[in-house]
């Protein structure tokens, strides 16, 4: 890996993460992130070939269980954790989506 | 009978009725309204819950729980019902969660009395503390430092003899790496071992629920109150759970035939001469108590740090898009679209820390670069599993210094990120390999500043990680030792 992370690379990070970085922000993780990554570039000189992933824990993947509904939260006790919401009629409210 | 007496006296005494549940309950808030003002290891207290739980216990005379009238602190990233729980973000500033996590639930029936919820780094992403949105907490052996993260709130509450116990999560020694810092007790289990319902989520592959105290059989007793299977957590294990506190109570206190093995390669550069010094010191305590101590290559956990700052940072990214300001927690005011509300609430919502790692994470995951970082993260994660995997072949036990420094000063380290990640050096692999892990006192640094010994057990193998660390804490008194219970204003 030789590319360097870059201030583009940074914005459009950004915007998959549905961050809204400010100028200070995208200054200061422009550089920290390049750093990061440089660290973690040692990582690329281990011999990796042929070998599997772990994406879990071991031992821990895997598990199954049947399909069926139980119960969960009523929606009059979650409904209220919600910084505006229509307890009565069940439901979350949220600014305008389309024009 | 004094609230910083140990979990098991203090459960010993209420069964005796030589004391109640609310009187240990009262000096425990008496105690945290004297010490903690300077430290900030709370963040919320729930004294009417606690007494009326007290009260409540004492009424029923409910003689044989294990942790009948026992307090305990609980880090302020597990969901306790109508009790304010904010991980330490401003994004779940005032949520208050409508159901309790699997391990509250569990305490309580065994007879805790939850205090309060502790101060930690934002949604567990920090190695000291100061990424707390509320501000950081101290270390209460030197005010001027870190007490280590990110649950620096938990220890420090146990360090200062607030509470005999408290809860914390450690996803790369968010446990161990703090409790060693303040001289306590902190035990990360095996993964799967404790449910993680009602944990708010940072790296699912890697986060565990695990006690901190001030001796080795009292984490054991926490052990047996909080771990099992739970269908709700569905990565925790079906496996037998063995009893913890009788496993530590009948050992003979010796490591007769235990083999310990020591990757001293790891330690050649980076390791404080004095934690070294009180490492090596703890091994000949180990040798005459019989434990046979020998060299064992970890090779690949050199590559540790940059394996888990890719994995935990790539599974954060996900975890956390859930903080959109719709279902619960902070939202930005003076948003003109959906789209807009998303952005703005995150960017107010979320410290910078968190952003950074949101990034990275995001980054590595994405188009063109995922086989270059996460998929090579996860191959060397493999390998890393196989050094364990190969040295547990030889040996029982593996044992590293738990922090390569002892505690630095307040805001040594928050301008470099990359300083900071590397204080996770030695408890990061056995998150990435799901062992149990656990660290115990073993000594001080200049300054009064605690050093901790870690001990790294085979997968499941919980009981006798715990039997080792009690015998070498019974054969020293280091977990004896405590800050002056007085401390003084910081200096700065």
């Amino acid at each position: 890996m030789s590319h360097r992370f870059t201030r583009e690379d940074l914005e459009r990070v950004a915007r998959l993460a549905r961050l809204e970085l400010d100028a200070s922000e995208l200054e200061l993780f422009s550089h920290q992130v390049a750093g990061i990554l440089a660290y973690a570039e040692q990582m690329q000189g281990v011999d990796t070939t042929g070998i599997e992933p772990t994406a879990h824990a071991p031992g821990s993947a895997g598990a199954m269980r049947d399909d069926r509904v139980l119960p969960s939260l009523p929606r009059e006790a979650s409904l209220p954790a919600a910084a505006d919401a229509d307890v009565a009629a069940g439901l979350f409210k949220v600014p305008r989506v389309l024009g | 009978m004094a609230a910083f007496d140990s979990a098991l006296d203090i459960r010993d005494a209420v069964r005796s009725g030589r004391a109640s549940a609310v009187e240990i309950c009262t000096a425990a808030l008496d105690r945290i309204a004297a010490a903690d003002g300077p430290i900030n290891a709370f963040r919320a207290l729930a004294p009417e819950r606690a007494l009326a739980r007290a009260a409540a216990l004492d009424e029923r005379r409910s003689g044989d729980l294990p942790l009948l009238g026992v307090p305990v602190a609980v880090k302020d990233n597990i969901c306790t019902r109508g009790i304010a729980t904010t991980a330490g973000s401003r994004m779940l500033d005032g949520y208050l969660p409508p159901y309790d996590a699997a391990v509250i639930e569990r305490l309580e029936a065994a007879g805790a009395v939850i205090v309060g919820k502790t101060n930690c780094d934002e949604f567990a992403m920090g190695s000291s503390t100061e990424n707390s949105a509320y501000g950081p907490t101290r270390n209460p052996w030197n005010l001027d430092r870190i007490p280590g993260g990110s649950s620096g709130g938990s220890a420090a509450a146990v360090a200062a003899r607030m509470v005999p116990l408290s809860l914390g999560s450690d996803t790369g020694g968010s446990i161990r790496q703090p409790a060693a810092l303040c001289g306590v007790v902190g035990f990360k289990p095996s993964y799967g071992r404790v449910s993680r319902y009602g944990l708010i989520a940072f790296a699912s592959s890697l986060d565990q629920i695990g006690p901190f105290a001030t001796t080795v059989a009292d984490a054991a007793l926490a052990m047996d109150a909080i771990a099992g299977h739970d269908p709700r957590d569905s990565t925790s294990s079906p496996a037998e759970v063995p009893a913890f506190g009788r496993a530590v109570a009948d050992s003979d206190g010796r490591l007769t035939g235990v083999r310990i093995g020591v990757p001293r390669q790891l330690f050649a550069e980076g390791v404080d001469p004095e934690v070294l010094a009180a490492f090596d010191a703890a091994l000949e305590v180990a040798r005459r108590l019989g434990a046979q101590i020998v060299d064992v290559p970890l090779p690949y956990n050199a590559q540790a740090i940059p394996v888990y700052y890719i994995v935990a940072t790539a599974e954060a990214s996900s975890n956390l898009a859930r903080y959109d300001g719709v279902r619960y927690g902070f939202r930005a005011g003076g948003a003109r679209s959906l789209g807009e509300m998303y952005e703005q609430t995150r960017e107010q919502g979320f410290g910078r820390e968190v952003k950074r790692r949101i990034i990275l994470g995001t980054y590595v995951l994405s188009a063109g670069y995922y086989d270059a970082y996460y998929l090579k993260a996860q191959q060397v994660r493999t390998l890393i599993r196989r050094d364990y995997d190969q040295a547990f072949a030889a040996v029982d036990l593996i044992a590293m210094p738990t922090s390569p420094t002892p505690a630095f000063p307040i805001g040594e380290r928050t301008g470099d990120p990359v300083q900071m990640y590397l204080a996770d050096v030695f408890t990061v692999s056995a998150n990435l390999a799901g062992l149990p892990a656990v660290t115990v006192p073993c000594g001080f640094a200049s300054g009064r500043l605690p050093v901790g010994l870690q001990l790294t057990g085979r997968p499941m193998d919980d009981a006798q990680v715990l039997r080792a660390a009690d015998a070498y804490g019974r054969a020293t008194s280091w977990s004896s030792e405590c800050p002056a219970p007085t401390p003084a204003s910081p200096s700065r």
